[in-house]
Formats: C-alpha cells, sequence, structure tokens
C-alpha cells in the first residue's frame, strides 16, 4: 500500500471542498472495497478523507411517502430497517444475496454504488486494463481470455466489466436517486439510471461524480408495491458475485418493472423492455438484451437471463 | 490473560519480507501510476485510540495500519488471525462496537473511540465462553486457524438472528426469523474452513443457540 496522510472531517460540503482541493484525495467510507484495491495497489491515494464522522447514517421518510437513506447507512442496516422490509422487499433481497455477513456490517450505501469491478484483468496488475491504466489495452478481450464472468451487453472495445453491485440492481428497479454534495457546496440529484456511465473509450471514468463531489443520501421514490423478488443466480450458493441477477417488480396486471445484473457495466433496464413484461421473460429479454455482444464464453448469459425471468414469472 | 509473545526477528519474517519487496516491484509495473512521483500532503501517521477488550490503548500507527495488524503486530493480541488479508476468509473476524468486522479491511485510524472485541476478551483457557466450550465439544475444527473467526462469527449469528436481520434465505421478510441450519450456513460463509470442519462448526452454534434460549 502507498503512504497517505489522513483526516476526518465533520461537515459534507467541507470534505468535497477538501477532496477537490487536496492532491490525490479520495473518500473511504467502509473501506471494504477501497482498502482491498489499496493494498494490491490499484487504488493508490495520497491523501484518504474518512467520511464516517459525516452523520448521514440514518433513513428518513419523506413528503412525497418515499425514503432518504443517508450515504453511510450499512447494507446490513438498510436491509434490515424493517420499513424497507415492508415497502421495498426488492432492496432487503438484493443486498441479503450479496457478500458476507462482516462486509454488509461495513459496506455502505454509497460505497456499494462506487464499488469497483471485479473483472480479474482489472485486479492483475500484470494485465494490461484499460480501466485501471487507459491506453493499456483489455486483457478480457485477447485470445483466450477468461471472459466467463464479465459483460454482455453495454460494453466496449475497450472494457467487458460489469458493475458487480446487487444493491444497484434493486434502486434501479425502485428509481432510485443519488444525492451530493459538490466542492462548491451545491446539492445536486442524479437519477441511478444516469450515474453509472457506459465504458465507451473511457472505462476509466465510471460515474456522473464531478472530482471531489460526494454522495449524501439516495432517495427512494414512494413505495410501488406488487410482487417484489430478486434472483441471483452464481457458481456458489453463497457469497459469489452474480453471473446473472434479475430485479423483478410485478403487479396484479401483469405489468411491472425488470432489472438485471451481472450482465452489464450499470444495472440494465428499459422502460421498452418493461412493457413487455405481461408478454413474457422472452419478449422482455429480446428487447432489454437486443444488441449484446456477448463472449464465447458467456453467452450463456443471455439464455440464462431468460431462464430466470421465465422462472420466476411462473413463481409470482 | 497469557503473557504477550516477544516478537524477535526469525528466518521466517525475513523470508515473508523479501517476498513482500518483490511482489511490491512487480506491482509497480501494472498499477495505477499517474501519482507515483507525488507525496502526501499532510503527516503518514496517526494517534487512536481504542478500547480493546475492556481496556484503553492508545496507538501512534502508520496510517496504512490495518485494525487488524494494529491488534496483532502493537497490541500483540495474536488470536485475531490474518488468512487472505483481503475479506475473504474472515479469520480476522473481530467485533467493533458490537459488530463483526473484517479486521483487515478497516484501518486502525478509521476506529478512533471504539470498542473492539478480540477472541482473547471472550475467554481464556480457564473460563471458555459457551461458544468456545461447544466448539471443543463438538471438535469443530482441526487446524484452528480459522477458528477465532469462526467463534467471533458464530457469536453474533446468533444475535443477528435474534434480532430480526434478514438474510438471503430467511423467508418471509417481515416474521420472526427461526434458527435453521440453512440461515446459520449462509451467515457463516463469510468463514472459510481448509480443514473443512462445517458440520462440526453448525453442531456448535446450534447447541449453542438452543441452550441460550
Amino acid at each position: 500500500m502507498r503512504a497517505f496522510s489522513y483526516e476526518k472531517p465533520a461537515d459534507p460540503a467541507a470534505a468535497a471542498a477538501r477532496a477537490a482541493e487536496v492532491e490525490g484525495a479520495k473518500f473511504l467510507a467502509g473501506g471494504t472495497n477501497l482498502l482491498d484495491l489499496m493494498k494490491l495497489e490499484i487504488e493508490t491515494p495520497l491523501h484518504v478523507i474518512d467520511v464516517n464522522g459525516l452523520g448521514l447514517d440514518e433513513i428518513t421518510e419523506t413528503e412525497e411517502g418515499g425514503l432518504r437513506i443517508g450515504t453511510l447507512v450499512t447494507n446490513t442496516a438498510l436491509s434490515a430497517d424493517a420499513r424497507i422490509r415492508r415497502d421495498y422487499p426488492l432492496l432487503t433481497r438484493a443486498i441479503a444475496a450479496g457478500a458476507t455477513g462482516q462486509l454488509r456490517n461495513k459496506a455502505t450505501t454509497g460505497g456499494n454504488l462506487l464499488q469497483r469491478t471485479r473483472c480479474p484483468y482489472f485486479y492483475d496488475t500484470n494485465q494490461p486494463c484499460n480501466k485501471r491504466v487507459p491506453g493499456s489495452g483489455c486483457a478480457a478481450l485477447s485470445e483466450g481470455a477468461f471472459s466467463r464472468q464479465l459483460g454482455v451487453i453495454g460494453t466496449s472495445d475497450a472494457c467487458i466489466a460489469t458493475h458487480p453491485s446487487d444493491m444497484a440492481v434493486a434502486m434501479r428497479a425502485l428509481d432510485a436517486v443519488v444525492e451530493t454534495v459538490t466542492p462548491t457546496g451545491m446539492t445536486r440529484e442524479i437519477p441511478l439510471e444516469e450515474f453509472h456511465l457506459l465504458p465507451g473509450d473511457t472505462p476509466e471514468q465510471e460515474t456522473a461524480l464531478m472530482p471531489g463531489e460526494l454522495i449524501t443520501h439516495v432517495r427512494l421514490p414512494a413505495p410501488v408495491g406488487g410482487v417484489q423478488e430478486y434472483h441471483k443466480v452464481r457458481d456458489r450458493a453463497s457469497y459469489a458475485f452474480a453471473l446473472v441477477s434479475v430485479a423483478l417488480i410485478r403487479q396484479a396486471d401483469g405489468s411491472g418493472r425488470v432489472a438485471l445484473g451481472g450482465v452489464a457495466p450499470k444495472p440494465w433496464r428499459s422502460d421498452a423492455a418493461d412493457a413487455e413484461l405481461p408478454n413474457g421473460a422472452s419478449a422482455v429479454m429480446s428487447v432489454l438484451l437486443d444488441g449484446a455482444r456477448p463472449t464465447e464464453e458467456n453467452a450463456f448469459k443471455i439464455t440464462l437471463a431468460e431462464r430466470t425471468l421465465a422462472a420466476m414469472l411462473k413463481e409470482s | 490473560m497469557s503473557p504477550p509473545i516477544d516478537f524477535s526477528l526469525r528466518r521466517r519474517t525475513l523470508l515473508a519480507g523479501t517476498a513482500a519487496a518483490a511482489a511490491f516491484s512487480a506491482v509497480n509495473r501494472g498499477g495505477a501510476a499517474a501519482q507515483s512521483s507525488a507525496a502526501p500532503a499532510g503527516p503518514e501517521t496517526s494517534t487512536v485510540t481504542l478500547t480493546v477488550n475492556g481496556e484503553p490503548r492508545e496507538l501512534t500507527v502508520d496510517n496504512r495500519t490495518t485494525l487488524l495488524d494494529a491488534l496483532r503486530e502493537h497490541l500483540k493480541l495474536t488470536g485475531t488471525k490474518k488468512g487472505c488479508d483481503h475479506g475473504q476468509c474472515g479469520a480476522c473476524t473481530c467485533t467493533v462496537n458490537g459488530e463483526r468486522i473484517n479486521s483487515c479491511l478497516s484501518l486502525a485510524v478509521m476506529h478512533d473511540g471504539d470498542e473492539v472485541e478480540t477472541i482473547e476478551g471472550i475467554g481464556q483457557p480457564e473460563n471458555l465462553d459457551p461458544m468456545q466450550a461447544a466448539f471443543v465439544e463438538h471438535d469443530g475444527f482441526q487446524c484452528g486457524y480459522c477458528t477465532p473467526g469462526q467463534i467471533q462469527s458464530a457469536r453474533k449469528v446468533i444475535e443477528e438472528i435474534r434480532a430480526g436481520i434478514p438474510s438471503h434465505v430467511t423467508g418471509d421478510l417481515t416474521a420472526e426469523i427461526a434458527i435453521t441450519d440453512a440461515e446459520i450456513r449462509e451467515r457463516m460463509s463469510g468463514n472459510i474452513c481448509r480443514c473443512g470442519a462445517y458440520a462440526n462448526i453448525l453442531a456448535a452454534i446450534t447447541q449453542v443457540a438452543e441452550e441460550s434460549v
């Protein structure tokens, strides 16, 4: 790990201002992903701004009947909150499907959204990776690469990594909005749909956040009801990243919403695909995964996504 | 409490140091090199006060020091084990402010004012915690390296179920959660046992859960 200086500010706007002002600064919340990457020297901050003193660890009710989740609410606390379990069970299911009890006790709401990909070539510093070292190439697209876990849609010639979060997939289906504070003290709202960027030619740019901008809250609109389910298909029964995950909200009239994890650089959902839900899993996936560019090793994800949704539609 | 271990430089330690230096130069080739010439803007050490097993302890550490290394190398509490050092194996599990965490994925400087409990604080050979006694009774280990972490997690798993924190295998999210084999297995998935003592670990946890109703 590279040496760094450390501070723990008490005010969100001050934290954002410091992050923009100090060279090589990085926010630290739960640390479960950042410290792992710092040990591997994939992340090399010169200055760490510990945000754990900012408050921002409460879930409050909004005037619209939704919930406003402080960025420092842990994954455990969020999944166990009685209002989340009752009104947004999809979110509890998705969080509980990820990581381990120890990790969920430290991992935060904002940090979960900002976690980096688990692409093995991003993690292996002996391999080229456009996300880790821009312009160095993509080892995942080289001959004979192991791409089984990687993305099938929304990817580019520069990067086929997926976003690893389960929580974010549920939040995308629930139309969550990210609230931030900028280094100049302004607040901003970013719909989750626009929060994560597709890689294009710049896979190192992963979110819509400006330098120094800090997530303060994630807001959920009023509950939408329906039957809410999260199915995660993975290589182990527990503690593994998704090959494919499906978040489903299904209303009594057959309408609803579908979001996918494990297939793209961001939670994958579209209004046009949602509209196909009354017509079944095949109809949804032919729209949602239209334009997919899988590798030979991960083409199975297309079939797996459709069959997972089909199984859920029969169950719900 | 046992006397602290005297950390003299041993051959094993020397070899480990050499390997680490070699790994460092390899990492530098492909790592993020953008800030390689720049230096941190402020001090690289911090002073932190922790309460460890009920005793206040003050430490001055390099900011890079994990809570795990602070416990083992600075406070000589070597009951907490370093396995993978990346949050994958659970050997480093200890309790901070009443919650189990991976101490390898937390910096010591993040824990100023926190209350830490390690395996040494849970029980001693002459005065075992019920979970420690149950692991002995059920042979919940072979080599024992993962055991402190297993026991830390196991005690908290029972508390977490009773506190109504749902897991991936929980059925009704609004009902009371039953302590079942499936619930215990799922919640223990962050603690890996290379000897494969899982069946006996499950038996030990089940016994403690039943006896502490």
